[in-house]
Order: C-alpha cells, then sequence, then structure tokens
C-alpha cells in the first residue's frame, strides 16, 4: 500500500453559472484514507467543487467517480443531495455553519443518524409501540453520538441548544454530527474559519486522528495555512476555477503558480494581488 | 404614547409627572366631548350641558391612574432584574422548571376537561363552547405538525377540514356509512389530498409556499360552492347522521329495531346526552391526537421535522430525504384535519363550503402561532383564548372583532414566540434527562 487506492477521482468537471465558469475542467484526485487540502483564493471555485460534489450542484460536464469501499464504484454527479450522503457517505460540512440551532446538540447527532432509525422505526409503527428493535436502534444511536461527542469533548453541552453555543463550539459539533452520518469521504469547507490559535491546533488534532484511527478519508478546504499545511497529505491549489497546482504541502509552497496566484505577478502587483485574494 | 409603556429604563420621578402630564392632557381633550359635555332633553328639544366637574375628575384619575401604573411598571421590572441577578440557576434549570410548570396544567387541564360536562351537565352553552374549543385544539395540533414542527407555512388548512367534512357527509348521506367506518376513510382521503398539495410545492418555501396552500384552500372551497352535483354546492349537505354510541342513538324514539341511549340505560331522555357524548367524543379524539402527535415528535419522523423547519439544507446533507418528510408532515396535518372535519359534520349535521373559508384557515394558524410554534400546551391555551374572547366579547356587540384583534396583537407584543414558546427536547443525555425519562416510562 505504498501508492494509496483513489477514492474520489473528479474527471474534467467544469460548472457554469449562464456565462459565468466558476470550475473550468478541474481534474483531481483524493486518496483513501488521507486527508487532501484545497486552496485558493477567495472565488475560485473550492465551495463550488464541494457543491458538485455533494449533490447541490448538478455539473455541467465531467465525471464524479467514487470508488465506495463496499458498495463499488458510485457516480456521484448523477445523485441528488440526499443519496451523496445516505448512499455513497460523502458528508459535508458548511462554511457557513448549519447545524439546527434550536435542538440540543445530542439531537443533532441524533437526526444525522436519521437514515438507521428511520428503518428501524418501520415506518414510525415500531417507533409508536416502542417496540423492542426500535429501542434498541434508538439506545444504539444515542451511543454514537454519546461516543462522538466524547471524542469532541463535547459532553457536557449535550443537552444545550446547538444555535445558543459559541462559534467554535458550533463548527466542532459540525464535524460531530457528519462524523455521525458515518462518512468514508468527510468534506470540511473551511472547518478552522473563525477559530483562534489553539482550536485550530485542537482542529489538527482532530482531523488526524480521524484519518490515522478512523480510517475517514478528508477532503478540506480552508484558507489557515497553519491548518491545511499541517496535515494535509497532498493538497490541491483552485484558481479562477482551475487547478493550478498539486502535491505535497512543501511543494505546494514553493510552486511559483501558487505564489503568483496568491501574492501577484511582481513587486508592483502584489499589493492589488494580495487585497482582491 | 404607546412607546411610553415600553421605555427600557426606569423613570426618574420628574419624568414620571411628565409623562402623566402628558396622559392626562391627552385625556383632557379626549374628556371634552366625551364627558365634559352632554345633552339633555330640554323640553322636547336638545340641549347641550356640560360636566366641567366630572371631566376633573376623570382626568385627575387618568393622572394618578397614569403615575400608579408607571409606577407598577418600574417595580416589577426592578423585581425582575432583582431575581435575574439574584439566581444562580442556569438557563437549562429553568427551562425544566418552566417543563414542569407546562406538564402540571396540562394534568390540570385534562381533569377540568373530563369534569366539565358533568358540572355543567344542564348548561347547552357551556358544554357547546367547550366543543368547540376541542375542534380548534385538534385543528391546531394538526396544523402545528405542519406548522410548528416542519415548518412550512400552510395558509389553507381549512381545505383538509373540509376534505374530512365532506368525506363524511357525502359517504353517510350516498351510502350509508356510519360516523366510525367514515371517519379513517375520510382521514385517509384527507391525508391523500395533503400529499396532493404536497408534491407541486415540494420546491417552494416560506411566502410562496404560503401562497400556494393559500390558493389551494380556495380551490377546494372554490369547488366545493360550484360542483353541485357533488356538494350540493352553497345550499351544503344537511341531516348528517349523528354518530351513535356503540349503537345506541341519541333519539327520543328508537329507530325500528334499534335502541335509545336513554332508554338503554334507563335514563330519561334528554338532547343533552347527545352533546355531552359529543364532547367526550371530541376530547377522546383529541386525547388520541395529541398522544400521537407527542410520540412522533420524539421518533426519527418528528425529529426530521424539526430539523427540516430548522435547515432544510443541512437535512440533505445529513442523507435525510427532505421529499419524504415534507410529504409526510402534509399527510399527517391532513389526516388530523380530516378527523377534525368528520367530527365538524357530524356534530353540525350540516355543512356548507361557507364554514370552511381562508378566515377558519388564519384563526388555526393563528392558533399555531399564537400558542407557540411546536408547543402542544400553546395550541389548548391558544385555542381556548381565541374560542372564548369572541365569546365573552359578545357582550361587547359590534366591537367584538377589535377586542379579539387587539388580544390577538397584545399577546404577540407580551410573547413574542407565543404563549409558550419553550421547547422541550426530544431525547436528554445527562442526569436530570434520565431521570425524566425514567419518569416518563413509570407513566
Amino acid at each position: 500500500m505504498n501508492t494509496p487506492a483513489t477514492l474520489l477521482s473528479v474527471r474534467n468537471l467544469t460548472m457554469r453559472f449562464g456565462g459565468l465558469t466558476a470550475i473550468d475542467d478541474l481534474s483531481l484526485e483524493v486518496p483513501a484514507g488521507k486527508i487532501t487540502g484545497i486552496i485558493g483564493p477567495n472565488g475560485a471555485g473550492k465551495t463550488t467543487l464541494f457543491n458538485c460534489l455533494t449533490g447541490f450542484y448538478k455539473p455541467t460536464t465531467g465525471t464524479l467517480r467514487l470508488a465506495h469501499p463496499t458498495r463499488g464504484e458510485m457516480r456521484l454527479e448523477s445523485l441528488p443531495s440526499h443519496r451523496v450522503a445516505r448512499d455513497a457517505q460523502v458528508v459535508r460540512t458548511f462554511q457557513n455553519i448549519r447545524l439546527f440551532p434550536k435542538m440540543t446538540v445530542l439531537e443533532n447527532l441524533i437526526v444525522a443518524q436519521h437514515n438507521v432509525l428511520q428503518r428501524a422505526s418501520k415506518f414510525s409503527i415500531a417507533g409508536i409501540f416502542k417496540l423492542p428493535g426500535y429501542r434498541q436502534a434508538e439506545r444504539q444511536a444515542i451511543e454514537r453520538a454519546a461516543m462522538w461527542l466524547e471524542r469532541l469533548k463535547l459532553t457536557h453541552l449535550a443537552d444545550d441548544a446547538a444555535g445558543d453555543l459559541p462559534y467554535g463550539i458550533q463548527r466542532r459539533i459540525e464535524i460531530a454530527r457528519a462524523l455521525c452520518v458515518d462518512p468514508v469521504l468527510l468534506c470540511l469547507d473551511e472547518p478552522a474559519a473563525g477559530l483562534n490559535p489553539r482550536e485550530s491546533a485542537e482542529l489538527n488534532e482532530l482531523l488526524l486522528y480521524l484519518c490515522g484511527e478512523m480510517g475517514i478519508a478528508i477532503l478540506l478546504i480552508e484558507h489557515d495555512m497553519s491548518v491545511v499545511m499541517n496535515v494535509s497529505d497532498h493538497i490541491g491549489v483552485i484558481s479562477y476555477g482551475r487547478k493550478i497546482a498539486e502535491g505535497t504541502p512543501a511543494q505546494v509552497k514553493h510552486d511559483p503558480q501558487v505564489i503568483k496566484a496568491y501574492l501577484g505577478e511582481d513587486e508592483e502587483e502584489e499589493v492589488t494581488g494580495g487585497a482582491a485574494a | 404614547m404607546s412607546a411610553v409603556v415600553f421605555a427600557r429604563h426606569a423613570m426618574t420621578p420628574a419624568e414620571r409627572l411628565r409623562d402623566a402630564g402628558w396622559v392626562a392632557f391627552v385625556g383632557l381633550i379626549l374628556g371634552i366631548p366625551l364627558v365634559g359635555l352632554t345633552t339633555v332633553d330640554v323640553g322636547g328639544r336638545l340641549g347641550v350641558e356640560t360636566r366641567f366637574g366630572l371631566l376633573a375628575a376623570a382626568v385627575a384619575a387618568v393622572f394618578a391612574g397614569r403615575l400608579l401604573l408607571r409606577w407598577a411598571i418600574d417595580q416589577a421590572r426592578n423585581r425582575k432584574q432583582e431575581r435575574d441577578r439574584a439566581s444562580t440557576a442556569t438557563a437549562a434549570d429553568r427551562a425544566h422548571g418552566a417543563q414542569r410548570v407546562v406538564n402540571v396544567l396540562g394534568w390540570v387541564a385534562l381533569g377540568a376537561s373530563i369534569a366539565l360536562p358533568i358540572v355543567f351537565s344542564d348548561n347547552r352553552y357551556v358544554v357547546d363552547t367547550a366543543t368547540t374549543v376541542l375542534i380548534y385544539v385538534m385543528l391546531g395540533w394538526g396544523l402545528n405538525v405542519v406548522v410548528g414542527l416542519a415548518g412550512l407555512l400552510d395558509l389553507g388548512y381549512v381545505a383538509f377540514y373540509a376534505v374530512g367534512a365532506y368525506s363524511y357527509a357525502l359517504l353517510s348521506t350516498q351510502f350509508g356509512w356510519s360516523f366510525w367506518e367514515a371517519l379513517p376513510v375520510s382521514g385517509a382521503l384527507a391525508a391523500s389530498f395533503g400529499i396532493l398539495l404536497g408534491y407541486p410545492i415540494l420546491r417552494l418555501r416560506g411566502d410562496y409556499l404560503a401562497i400556494v396552500t393559500l390558493g389551494f384552500g380556495e380551490i377546494i372551497r372554490i369547488i366545493l360552492v360550484n360542483w353541485t352535483e357533488f356538494s350540493n354546492g352553497p345550499n351544503g349537505i344537511s341531516s348528517i347522521p349523528r354518530p351513535s354510541f356503540f349503537g345506541l342513538d341519541f333519539t327520543r324514539s328508537a329507530p325500528e329495531g334499534g335502541q335509545t341511549f336513554a332508554g338503554f340505560f334507563g335514563l330519561e331522555f334528554s338532547p343533552m346526552h347527545r352533546l355531552i357524548f359529543l364532547y367526550y367524543l371530541i376530547l377522546v379524539l383529541a386525547l388520541l391526537t395529541h398522544a400521537f402527535v407527542s410520540r412522533l415528535r420524539k421518533l426519527p419522523v418528528g425529529r426530521a421535522w424539526e430539523a427540516l423547519r430548522e435547515d432544510e439544507i443541512a437535512c440533505q446533507a445529513m442523507g435525510m430525504n427532505t421529499t419524504n418528510i415534507k410529504l409526510s408532515a402534509f399527510a399527517i396535518g391532513a389526516m388530523l384535519g380530516g378527523f377534525a372535519g368528520v367530527f365538524f359534520a357530524a356534530r353540525q349535521g350540516f355543512i356548507s363550503p361557507e364554514s370552511f373559508t381562508f378566515t377558519e384557515s388564519a384563526i388555526i394558524l393563528a392558533i399555531v402561532v399564537l400558542g407557540g410554534m411546536g408547543s402542544q400546551m400553546g395550541v389548548v391555551l391558544a385555542a381556548t383564548l381565541l374560542v372564548l374572547i369572541p365569546e365573552f366579547g359578545r357582550n361587547f356587540a359590534e366591537y367584538r372583532m377589535l377586542l379579539f384583534g387587539l388580544a390577538m396583537v397584545l399577546i404577540m407584543v407580551w410573547r413574542p414566540g407565543g404563549l409558550l414558546s419553550h421547547r422541550e427536547p426530544t431525547v436528554h443525555l445527562n442526569a436530570s434527562g434520565k431521570t425524566a425519562a425514567t419518569k416518563e416510562a413509570a407513566r
């Protein structure tokens, strides 16, 4: 296993909105069991890529092939968003946190296990009469949620309304909720945004744990270089919808194309380019 | 002026005096024509007399009253602030306390509603009004599923009420079905209308959804008005059979081969028997609805409804099929509305499209919103208020609806989240939750 198997392969992906081409002929490989970083200036098309991946957008052209470990090959571009999460087990978080704010943290994590529980409740009939099969499924769901709460140090907040908690904690809850869906590929959209340095360091630890111990492949959009450079095995750089570079963090850091995209072409353009980014 | 009532800060004495002065001035201006001048009969002609003494007294009373009111408001606010500062209880504890109060209230309400027809067994008006309250409670609980839990704004809920009512009316008058036979069928019919409405509006949200549901409600009503061969148009359907008590009719004389309720139990015939029976019937239906909805709320489908209300995109990202979730909410809400409609038709014995206007939808929605979205007890409170206020308002004749509107505005100002806006979590992890869970299991 020197060269890990490819979990997701993006081929010639193009996404147009009318005249605007947000993603232009992008190809990318996401290896199984590794952390893949996606970086690029604002508006480069990173979140659009996520939206295509998770079924929220239908790509104009291109294929998204997922080599699911148990269910064989799946074509993500043809699945509606809920099936991407349910069947392909590709689960995402959002740049602007999307929790269920009035529900408690625990409920958020239970809702994420909706499909398992719904099947156990047999069209709610087993659920209404509290049949043993359903009760066991519910107990397991709570245990599973409790396990992730414990791992992410959220247990003491389990019964608080998710929307009332601080921003950094909400980010953690969103990751915990995504983990409850049992992902094979976890797509994190700027998980370190708004976190302080200590929280970012904790996030690094968590990502390494998820990938190393749990074997979950992670696709990570991130601006915080202390996160993305430290944890990524592999980084893809996108600018104006195109992939401009790819490689290990060290390679990417010194790639002239990347420096150009982030800082501008020469001394004179550096100020304007930097401001635009 | 009203803004002053809700001033955020406590007033100084000088401010209070000035405030009261202004109010007294307004009182004076209004008082001159209202109190200061009065007409008298002067030998067949109309004369005007002044009552400045009385006016002065009234203005003085306004001045003093305003001072007192301000003082009371400030006192109440100070006390509340002190309480807030002193209380070391966490938000969760307070919420727990609130929930306990609501639970106690629920049991008291249940006891009262069981005892009511026994206490007022010869008061037709009270039992009738209570029955109306319960119909609205049931409708409120049904709509609560759609609006309160799933967050789908439905302005045409009365359509399902109408479907239920007309289903029973037609099944019983045309095909001779009994109440108990028609009840499940009508419920299922209403549910399928719910799905029928649900399909075209799956992609709509908020205002757009509201407009389409509004249109749906009107379509059903207009069909009922115009399709005369089917629904007898605006004349409605009359002599709808009343439900029987396990085959015993509530009539003076027994039908052929049958027996009357009074005859069977050896009672003297009284028309109140049927009213009380109907009251208990809707009470049982409402309680079943309550048990059903409360249970659903704690199941995956109920949690999914609430999650849908909170964030539809996140639901999809969690692998939830939002189409099914929305349709199930519409179907279940519609079914409960249909049941209420069946009861309505059976109780009235006559229905016409006039009973199913937009105003009804608006009142049911007001019950849900006023009660606090998603709150089952809130619906009971709001339904009681919204039925009783116009009833009490009868003394005020033409001001009745004005009073009704004013009460609604005041409630929303006083409690913007509804009467009972506290949301009880469906599942707990910590110790206090465990005790709550065991308590529930013991019940």
